[in-house]
């Protein structure tokens, strides 16, 4: 009896050493790459300037939709508007922008004054949505497909690079 | 020079442990029971050469000499004095080194407050505990050195981080670390008495001073991390279950566990080993706390700079530690018949050490938790408060009446001659609990239970106060103290209001009960940052109280950082607590309102919860 005591203590000991070990060589910053891959589930949201709401059967026609997080105070979002912009022209992909924890007035402000490259339109007021979609800040971008694969996932404004290999996987 | 200075007091620390590993070892085989002048000798030289090299460190942040890393990274010419001194220990090398000088302070008094036990006993403390030092010490010199220089020195510092200037989070480490790193001492003396078999109660008083000292300090320390995070964080709560609190909070319940499990040892001879235990968890806790923070693995504002390397040399260290005093144990312990009456004091305190083993792996638990699903399976996830409130709680209610009920035990054979004075103590605790709700608001069961449960402990203990027999005044304080806190925390919890809103200049304000009005924004320099003070009226509706709060948004120069200040307005009943945080692009100003009632008793609490840990050891030291 005593020997298997001391024969599980020890385990333990050494088990809790060994993942403090492995800890030591990982990032603790959250990132959520690793959601690349799974499916999204039951999109439910609010739209910003209707009383409607998109689900999943809005965004099943899309071959491709880049969800989009963003707010009009949120000042990285303006640096990577004008890449949104460039994106809604594509035909082969569709926008839905999720403005998050924002006032109504100021997002359509926000658009009015830069443009708007949104298909779709939705809120999260209080942030409890985005949580679903595994965002930690904002801006931040899902690439999915029709099935609602995530291909991809930027986290921070998106830039030129990432617009590139967006494009690619369209074309592919 | 003051980097050599510096490096040369290190190294000869290094040599001085060395030599007093050696002596202590050559004194071993002596017969005589007397310990070597030398060992005192070199143990005094090894204490004052710390304590140099310590103020050669404060005195580099004090000249501001930016041609150390550590003070041209940690400091500032432009930084209060106060806060260049704290600045010392305000960052890893620094408090390193503190580390080091409470270790080595430690091991001095203790040898010196130690004349009446065995000569074998004290020297194998030092020993182990020199082992300690030096692996510190390396630590220092290899990875960690407060002394390296950068050449040519920069002509100005990068300053401290702004939250950390603060005068509750200058004394916090120091605090902390005679409460954590003192343990090192009864961790060693652990492994001492098991070498040379010094196993009775004497053993116990030998260490009970020691155990004292620390678990006061850290109770003192956790407080003071605790007021900071209330004022400093603008979160509004003195409580988060962060890792790094319960980093804090782990050695403490092994302390608290360890100092009653003493009071047996000492009385009756028996839990011998599982005093041992506790001494050697404790400290290994201490150590696997500043792995945990130091390291990387858990972010907070206690991970100075992530740094592998760091973490490998603190998690080697961990592990010679606890291998190498695990196997001590294992190869020493022997399986005693414990005979311990169902009924007795005995019973009552090995119950305390249940309950304190329960919180122990129920925080630990939750701590580690996620950094395993990290390991293992890329999984984050963070465990909060709602685990812990939902675990912790409903425990503590039973906790507290044992609380109560255990130091009026008798030992060996107890029998419940004061039933019926409990009874009474019952129902005066369930009547104040009624009128509480009755005039103010009702609350859940669980929180009933915590008010009619705590009140329960407060008045059994008033109670004792009026004893003349077996008389104990800092047990009675500690306890007496432990209720009122859980008392306050349950009060404050359940009758705290929180408003949040947003709010432009000029602009009036009314939620519930409370009018609020912005009047104006004024900008003050002062001497290390700019600030923009709000002036926010508010008014009680129900209680016509009119007040005005000034909370401020600071910006830092150095390094540049914004930090939101809480307005806080404190008085005995509650407090008024508010912060403004800016909106971008808006002229609105975000507003957390928070009144929260007798916040101030939940610190007089854990002060005096302390207190009694010293006069305890007042008392413990008169007696010896």
């Amino acid at each position: 009896m005593q020997k298997t005591i001391k024969l599980i203590t020890v385990s333990l000991l050494v088990f809790i050493l060994g993942i403090f070990y492995l800890s030591l060589n990982r990032s603790s910053n959250y990132d959520t790459k690793f959601l690349v891959g799974n499916k999204l589930t039951d999109i439910e949201l609010k739209s910003l300037q209707s009383k409607e709401f998109f689900t999943n059967d809005d965004f099943k026609n899309n071959k491709y939709t880049l969800i989009n997080f963003w707010a009009s105070w949120c000042a990285p979002c303006r640096v990577e508007h004008p890449y949104l912009m460039m994106l809604s022209k594509n035909k082969d992909i569709k926008i839905l922008g999720i403005n998050f924890k924002d006032k109504k007035i100021n997002a359509l402000k926000f658009l009015e004054e830069l443009g708007n490259p949104y298909d779709y339109l939705a809120k999260d007021n209080n942030g409890k949505q985005s949580v679903n979609f595994g965002i930690y800040g904002i801006p931040e971008s899902i690439l999915i497909d029709n099935k609602f694969n995530i291909l991809k996932k930027i986290i921070g404004p998106l830039n030129e690079k990432d617009i590139k290999e967006i494009k690619e996987i369209i074309k592919s | 020079m003051l980097s050599n200075t510096g490096n040369f007091l290190l190294s000869l620390n290094i040599f001085l442990s060395a030599l007093i590993i050696y002596y202590s070892y050559n004194n071993l085989k002596t017969s005589d029971n007397l310990i070597s002048k030398k060992v005192f000798k070199i143990s005094i030289l090894q204490s004052t050469s710390i304590l140099i090299c310590f103020f050669t460190l404060v005195s580099a942040f004090l000249v501001s000499d930016f041609s150390l890393i550590t003070v041209y990274q940690n400091s500032h010419s432009l930084k209060p004095i106060f806060y260049k001194i704290s600045g010392t220990w305000g960052n890893h090398e620094g408090s390193l080194l503190l580390w080091v000088i409470i270790l080595t302070l430690f091991s001095f008094l203790f040898l010196i407050y130690n004349r009446k036990h065995p000569k074998n006993y004290r020297l194998y403390t030092l020993i182990i505990q020199n082992f300690l030092i030096l692996g510190f010490l390396f630590f220092i010199l290899l990875n960690s050195n407060p002394f390296s220089f950068i050449s040519p020195p920069p002509s100005e510092g990068l300053g401290l981080n702004p939250i950390l200037q603060d005068p509750a989070l200058a004394i916090h480490p120091p605090l902390l670390y005679v409460g954590f790193v003192g343990s090192s001492i009864y961790f060693s003396a652990a492994i001492a008495s098991m070498i040379t078999n010094y196993s009775d109660k004497s053993f116990a008083k030998s260490i009970k001073s020691w155990v004292l000292i620390s678990w006061s300090f850290q109770t003192l320390g956790i407080l003071v991390g605790s007021i900071w995070a209330y004022y400093e964080l603008g979160w509004g709560g003195f409580w988060f279950w962060d890792p790094v609190e319960n980093a804090s909070l782990l050695p403490w319940f092994a302390m608290t566990a360890l100092l009653h499990s003493l009071l047996v040892l000492e009385k009756r001879n028996t839990l011998y080993f599982w005093s041992i235990i506790l001494c050697l968890l404790t400290f290994v806790l201490s150590v696997m706390g500043t792995f945990l923070v130091r390291s990387g693995i858990l972010n907070s504002v206690h991970t100075f700079a992530n740094d592998p390397t760091r973490g490998i040399y603190i998690l080697v260290f961990l592990s010679l530690m606890i291998l190498a005093s695990v196997y001590i144990l294992f190869s020493k312990y022997k399986p005693a018949s414990i005979e311990i009456n169902s009924n007795s004091k005995e019973t009552f305190v090995l119950v305390n050490n249940w309950f304190m083993m329960f919180y122990l792996i129920t925080v630990l638990l939750g701590t580690l938790y996620p950094i395993f699903t990290d390991a293992i399976s890329n999984n984050k996830i963070s465990v909060g408060p709602p685990f812990y409130n939902s675990v912790i709680i409903p425990v503590v209610v039973i906790f507290l009446f044992f609380m109560a009920i255990g130091p009026n035990a008798k030992w060996i054979k107890n029998k419940f001659i004061d039933l019926k004075i409990y009874l009474l103590i019952t129902l005066a605790a369930i009547f104040f609990n009624f009128i509480i709700f009755f005039f103010f608001k009702s609350y859940s069961i669980i929180s009933n239970l915590i008010v009619i449960s705590s009140l329960f402990l407060i008045l059994s203990s008033i109670i004792d106060l009026f004893k003349k027999k077996n008389f104990n005044f800092p047990r009675v304080i500690s306890h007496l103290s432990f209720g009122f806190l859980i008392l306050f925390i349950g009060l404050n919890h359940n009758f705290s209001i929180e408003k949040d809103f947003n709010l432009k200049i000029g602009e009036t304000k009314q939620i519930d009960n409370f009018k609020f009005h912005l009047k104006d924004l004024k900008l003050v320099q002062d001497t290390n940052y700019k600030a923009v003070i709000g002036s926010l009226k508010v008014n009680d509706l129900l209680t016509k109280e009119e007040r005005v709060l000034k909370p401020e948004i600071r910006i830092y120069d150095n390094p540049q950082t914004l930090t939101y200040e809480a307005s806080i307005q404190t008085n005995f009943i509650r407090d008024y607590y508010l912060t403004m945080s800016n909106i971008d692009r808006s002229d609105y100003y975000n507003i957390k309102f928070q009144k929260k009632p007798l916040m101030i008793w939940i610190w007089i609490s854990v002060a005096m919860l302390s207190l009694g840990g010293f006069l305890s050891l007042f008392r413990h030291a008169k007696n010896n």
